[in-house]
């Protein structure tokens, strides 16, 4: 961490008033002083703004504030410039370039977080959890980010390890003081219980943590239908603008189209598809294998039928394809004579018309119901907020789910020591708590015990 | 005179020390203040216990004898934790206070290269920080190429029993003065440590019809993997539970501060697993009772030990405390309970072979290292005795690694995490404990001592005729397919047991939970002996659980694999944390393993730690 390192902080460049570069390590401030008017700059306080043009030999580049951070209290715990300079693009690159020429290097995605993680500054939680606040789409997203960096994550973790670390405890002293049968006996009966009562907190964090991911990378939803039932016409109008190209040629969306839109704080994907029908066009083709896969990855589906037409028979299969997966069922263009027969389905419906913009605004509604999101866009968002945390939080669960299995088996209680354990380091190492003794701590503080 | 090494005390450090030195090959001479004191048993009558039973087929493994002389002197055997599961199971022995110490005299004189004097070590002999020998109290120099401190409690000791402070080592015997501060010259940091020892009781004066008898095992157990059991099941003698009550609480808490413990008359530190019972008291007020045991010390006198009853406190308050205990009511204490004080070094100053960082040939074993109890001590000796001797012979130390064996983790938590009270061994200190069985000690070590020459052919031959039987044993398991007959049937029934659909090996039937063993042996003989089965049925049966122990043992590996070079200058690393560099810089970790496992290290500091070895070391790659 020799190097200093520079790159535009702030993100989508040219939508901003300002944008920020930031600057980091030891040269931050010879690089920055050798660009910026302010003479008093390179001698200032820490922690201290300074007006100033940018300019490159005589020419001025841009009118600035630039901040003054000396190390170690900074983000990276490193010298830090963040020079503020006006929004768009061109101008800050201009800026940047002129930074690297002077001895800067381009900083990688991530590297200022690095550092503070390398240089001690924050844990992994944390570097994690500002990840995610640079990247947050939307205001509960942000919640999020933020409360992972305030250590609330870690507070329901360790309440749950703290349960962990009893019973192993227990289990620990049974084992080595086998002559104490004063203490509580651990036995397959008694263990169950604490073991369930775990489990249905891990899966409690995991669902909400699941669904809070929803919350930070919004829900990617795929239109399908038959080619000509309206699924372009049903994006338009969700998101009021002419994205799709809308015909009334059958197959005219031949690729894919895409539009967000943010419905009480939770930002919603569209992805329309091509119709799906047998075709021997061939970029029609390709459209419609991209639709079906489109139909795997997005978190839901909304499957568009026509209400001035009959049920076809690859209908009929797209309703079956979407009965085991979150789907809602649209019937379109109910302003026109009924021709479609009664649809089965165990799916919501919904009927309305884009035209007339009926059953829009409830379409949206039953999204954000599915994944039960509006309750908790009111609540402390506390959950995980990463997939590696999430994947760790799984893997303990599937460990606590084993031990409740082979415990039933009525395998020894060393053996389901080991997975317990193991399940305590997995939700440890998400919290970056691996504090070895504290299970042996743990025995003494709680059993009295000895010659 | 000249020897190659000396080893000073002779406690179960300096045994094992002096011995497998002088089984090298090595002219040993092992020190001790009094030679009929050699193995003795100064706290309680037993050898083994849970963890603590392992390390001592470990030692019997790796060539020791520690195993090999209690299975000729004990009076009672058996194997705990039986219902908890095979990673645990682990031996005690109630060992013969008489006998135990005169058999390992016998064994120790019969040892050739080996000469036992009588004196007191109370200093070194080092030239250019390398040990050359020691020095008595009557001034006279021993020359020596090594030296191992096994010292025990004798380090200026002080035994207390309530305001009475008397600088003796245990039982009246005399100590050592000099020895720790001289070694505290040298460089050593000095701590203060405590540990304590309960009653005595005449076994005339009990009443033990008011207690609840603990008989020994009906099966015959020995720790040695090379003999057979000697002793007879039906003459093992009987220990005893009984309890403390409301009026012993009381007794003890109103004369709290005439202890020394609350009286404020010990500054060392003791125990927490072995607290006193003054301790219990406080520390648990809610408890109504303490379990506590008494247990015979020898067939040879008329003493019992009142285990879970150690304190400070004055005669007069213990007789009252005694005599409250149902049972007890008229019990003769022949001697009192008292707390020992004494000096050993941080355990942080010696490299994972045990041999000391501030003076080289120099090594420490037992309670001088900050342990406690006779197994641990033993298990260090072994070890310091094999290192200090591979080290004359110029080659590299044996260091056993925290999947290998207890007496692995036990040197890596020393020597890594340093101790602040004296350390007991526990089954949860060792994260592979699956692995590291009763039953498989000699498994995973006879390997390592056949190739460093602690082991006898013979002793190497057992555990390759063991390793023989167990694979033509896993072999006829496999092989042996059961048919479902209609008989066969009926004792699945009968026996509740879910009755297999088609024709099983015996091998796939024991990975079954309800299936046994035992209850295969119900249907048909099986031609394997008892410790073959018995391991078989493990191996079998938590297949699955042992897999799992071995994939966290690779894990380990990989960080234990990156050495840390021996001139790393941690000063020349930019970024780590500043109790980190410190640390650093005084356990000198060999890897980056261990380097990992020491407290306030913390990830970021092995991240970065990793990146410069990568960055310095490996610029070639």
């Amino acid at each position: 961490m020799n190097t200093t390192i520079a790159a535009i902080s702030t993100n989508n460049i040219g939508l901003g008033a300002i944008n920020i570069i930031r600057i980091s390590g030891p040269e931050a401030i010879e690089i920055v002083s050798k660009i910026f008017s302010n003479k008093k700059f390179s001698q200032a306080p820490s922690h201290t703004i300074h007006y100033g043009y940018i300019k490159r030999e005589d020419e001025v580049l841009d009118e600035v504030l630039v901040m003054l951070m000396r190390a170690p209290k900074t983000y990276t715990k490193e010298d830090v410039v963040e020079i503020n300079c006006h929004g768009g693009s061109v101008t800050a690159n201009k800026i940047l370039e002129l930074l690297y020429e002077k001895g800067a290097v381009p900083a990688e995605p991530g590297e200022f977080t690095k550092r503070a993680f390398l240089n001690g500054r924050i844990n992994l939680l944390e570097a994690e959890s500002i990840e995610d606040l640079l990247e947050a789409k939307s205001e509960n997203a942000r919640k999020m980010a933020i409360n992972g960096v305030s250590g609330k994550t870690t507070k329901l973790i360790q309440e749950l390890r703290e349960k962990m670390v009893g019973l192993l405890a227990n289990i620990e002293v049974n084992i080595d003081y086998p002559e104490y049968i004063d203490e509580l006996q651990i036995t397959k009966e008694n263990i169950t219980p604490v073991l369930t009562e775990i489990k249905n907190e891990l899966e409690k964090i995991i669902e909400e943590s699941e669904n809070g991911q929803f919350i930070k990378n919004g829900i990617t939803i795929a239109i399908i239908g038959r080619p000509n039932v309206g699924k372009s016409s049903l994006l338009n109008a969700l998101l009021e603008e002419d994205k799709a190209i809308v015909t009334d040629i059958s197959g005219t969306t031949r690729d894919i189209v895409e539009g967000e839109l943010l419905y009480k704080g939770i930002n919603l994907k569209f992805i329309d598809t091509a119709g799906i029908r047998e075709t021997n066009d061939l970029v029609e083709k390709i459209g419609v294998e991209k639709s079906l896969a489109i139909k795997q990855k997005a978190d839901i589906t909304i499957l568009v039928l026509n209400n001035n037409e009959p049920l076809t028979k690859e209908e009929q299969e797209l309703l079956d394809s979407i009965e085991n997966q979150k789907a809602i069922i649209f019937i379109n263009k109910i302003d026109l004579e009924t021709k479609l027969e009664k649809v089965t389905t165990s799916k919501k419906i919904i009927k309305g018309s884009t035209r007339t913009k009926k059953g829009l605004e409830e379409l949206k509604q039953e999204i954000i119901n599915i994944f039960s999101l509006e309750d908790m866009s009111y609540k402390d968002l506390t959950y995980l907020s990463n997939t590696r945390q999430i994947s760790l939080a799984k893997m303990s669960l599937q460990t606590i789910e084993n031990v409740i299995e082979a415990n039933e088996e009525n395998v020894p209680v060393d053996m389901l020591a080991i997975d317990i354990r193991e399940s305590w380091e997995n939700l440890g190492q998400i919290i970056g708590e691996s504090y070895e003794d504290e299970l042996v701590d743990n025995i003494f503080k709680r059993f009295c015990l000895g010659k | 005179m000249k020897y190659d090494i000396i080893v000073v005390g002779g406690g179960h450090a300096g045994i094992e020390a002096s011995h497998i030195a002088a089984f090298k090959g090595h002219k040993t001479l092992l020190i001790t203040m009094n030679k009929k004191n050699i193995g003795d048993m100064p706290c309680n009558p037993s050898i083994g216990g849970t963890a603590k039973g392992i390390i001592v087929r470990e030692i019997d493994a790796l060539g020791g004898i520690m195993g090999r002389i209690a299975d000729i002197s004990h009076f009672q055997i058996k194997m705990l934790n039986n219902s908890k599961g095979p990673a645990v199971r682990s031996l005690r022995a109630q060992a013969d206070k008489t006998t135990y110490p005169q058999n390992m005299q016998i064994e120790l004189e019969n040892t050739s290269n080996l000469t036992i004097l009588e004196g007191t070590v109370e200093d070194l002999l080092i030239e250019q920080n390398k040990v050359k020998g020691v020095v008595l109290q009557d001034g006279q120099k021993i020359l020596a190429e090594a030296v191992i401190l096994t010292t025990g409690t004798y380090l200026k000791a002080n035994v207390l029993i309530g305001s009475e402070n008397t600088p003796s080592g245990p039982h009246g015997e005399k100590r050592s003065n000099y020895l720790s501060d001289n070694l505290k010259k040298y460089g050593f940091t000095i701590q203060r440590l405590k540990t304590g020892t309960p009653q005595r009781i005449k076994a005339s004066s009990i009443d033990f019809s008011k207690m609840q008898p603990e008989y020994g095992d009906n099966t015959y157990w020995t720790f040695s993997f090379d003999n057979q059991a000697s002793y007879k099941i039906n003459e093992q003698q009987k220990c005893y539970l009984i309890y403390t009550n409301e009026n012993t609480h009381k007794i003890i808490l109103e004369n709290l501060d005439k202890s020394a413990m609350y009286g404020g008359y010990v500054t060392g530190i003791g125990p927490r697993y072995c607290p006193s019972i003054e301790d219990k008291l406080v520390r648990f007020k809610d408890k109504e009772r303490h379990q506590l045991f008494l247990e015979p010390e020898s067939l040879y006198y008329d003493e019992w030990y009142l285990q879970g009853f150690s304190t400070s406190m004055p005669r007069d308050i213990q007789e009252k405390m005694v005599h409250s205990l149902s049972g007890l009511e008229n019990a003769v204490i022949s001697k009192y309970a008292y707390a020992i004080e004494y000096d050993a070094i941080d355990p942080l100053q010696i490299y994972p072979s045990l041999e000391t960082k501030v003076i080289e040939n120099l090594y420490t074993a037992g309670q001088i290292n900050g342990t406690s109890g006779y197994e641990e001590a033993a298990g260090q000796g072994l070890m310091a005795g094999i290192n200090a001797s591979l080290k004359l012979e110029g080659k590299e130390p044996l260091i056993l690694k925290r999947n290998d064996a207890y007496i692995g983790v036990l040197i890596d938590d020393l020597v890594t995490k340093g101790t602040q009270e004296p350390y007991r061994m526990l089954t949860s200190r060792a994260e592979f404990r699956l692995i590291l069985r009763h039953d498989n000690a000699d498994l995973r070590l006879r390997e390592y001592a056949h190739n460093v020459g602690s082991i006898t052919e013979k002793q190497y031959q057992n555990y390759q005729e063991r390793q023989q039987k167990l694979q033509l044993g896993e072999k006829y398991l496999q092989e042996t397919k059961l048919k479902i007959t209609p008989e066969i049937k009926e004792i699945f029934l009968t026996n509740q047991k879910e009755v297999p659909t088609i024709t099983e090996s015996l091998y796939n039937l024991l990975k079954r939970p309800e299936i046994t063993m035992d209850f295969l042996e119900k249907i048909l003989s099986i031609p394997i002996d008892d410790q073959t089965k018995e391991e078989l049925e493990i191996q079998i049966k938590y297949e699955g659980y042992i897999k799992k122990t071995y994939k966290e043992v690779e894990k380990m590996k990989k960080l234990e694999e990156k050495m840390i070079p021996k001139d790393i200058n941690y000063q020349k690393i930019k970024n780590l944390a500043s109790e980190a560099r410190q640390k650093l810089e005084k356990i000198r970790p060999i890897s980056v393993g261990q380097a990992a496992r020491i407290s306030g290290v913390n990830p970021s500091d092995i991240a970065i730690l990793s990146v410069y070895l990568k960055k310095e070391y490996n610029k070639n790659e």
